[in-house]
């Protein structure tokens, strides 16, 4: 068979200058993937299945839960995995869907603000965590 | 539709192998379902810190997902975290087991009957409470 192919690359490509971060982001999503199935699964059952769902949720939920490091462990480790999971999914389909390279640039900024805003704030709430906050 | 997935998954030779297949659908299903779940969770970090602002404020927010029409689209959610987990486990067996891609269209399958059943009992304990209180009990 004498199908002719387009050369895939370049023969002129520099090719010591790529990277591996593609391959790094990749395999993040698989090892961060398989953790996030226990954490985010187990929090939906708690929080929206078991024993009254949703309906039981309230600011005295929240402090009991928290009063144990575990849950702390366990949602901190949720928080940052599943910001970075999600924000990588979002950046390849931005850099998949984005026709202009100012387009795909502003779109990137935005989740990256995003995605900082979010750790930040949800690592500061975990961490200075207060039970006893003035009740009004 | 679906005529296209079988002339191109068993021929080959002309066209993708891949595209119309089952396993493409699969693969909009999680994009779209990861994208839905990241704006969730933006929204739900900042909720969440309501804790930080004070309990009443946090728990006037918090009675807004129980409200029939927010408890309806916490199953959405669930159904939602629930399709794109059992596919990413799929998506990571296509990779590192040998006969992973061999098997993708019955996984699928294997998937998609796993989330039925987990979705019935789970839509139940989610909207009892919802249900019973709309239309008495």
């Amino acid at each position: 068979m004498t199908m002719a192919l387009d050369k895939p690359r370049s023969p002129r490509r520099p090719a010591a200058r790529r990277s591996n971060f593609e391959l790094a982001s990749w395999l993040f999503m698989r090892i961060s993937g398989i953790a996030l199935v226990v954490l985010v699964l187990g929090h939906l059952f708690i929080m929206n299945i078991l024993d009254g769902g949703v309906h039981r949720i309230n600011f005295a939920f929240v402090a009991g839960r928290w009063a144990d490091p575990f849950w702390q462990v366990w949602d901190l480790a949720m928080l940052w995995l599943a910001q970075i999971h999600g924000g990588n999914g979002l950046r390849t389909i931005i850099n998949d869907y984005a026709r202009k390279d100012s387009t795909r640039f502003w779109l990137k900024m935005m989740l990256y603000v995003s995605m900082v805003l979010i750790l930040l704030l949800g690592t500061y709430v975990i961490f200075t965590f207060d039970p006893n906050i003035s009740a009004d | 539709m679906s005529d296209t997935a079988i002339t191109t998954g068993k021929t080959g030779a002309r066209g993708t192998l891949y595209r119309g297949d089952p396993g493409m659908w699969s693969w909009v299903a999680h994009r779209i379902t990861g994208v839905a779940t990241f704006f969730f969770l933006f929204a739900h970090v900042l909720d969440t810190a309501l804790v930080r602002v004070s309990p009443s404020a946090y728990d006037e927010i918090i009675e807004t997902y129980k409200t029939p029409l927010v408890n309806l689209l916490e199953v959405g959610l669930v159904g939602a975290v629930l399709y794109h987990a059992l596919n990413g486990i799929r998506v990571m067996l296509v990779d590192f087991w040998e006969k992973g891609a061999r098997y993708q269209r019955p996984m699928l399958w294997a998937i998609l009957g796993v989330w039925v059943l987990v979705m019935i009992p789970g839509t139940y304990f989610m909207m009892q409470r919802t249900v019973t209180e709309m239309f008495g009990g």
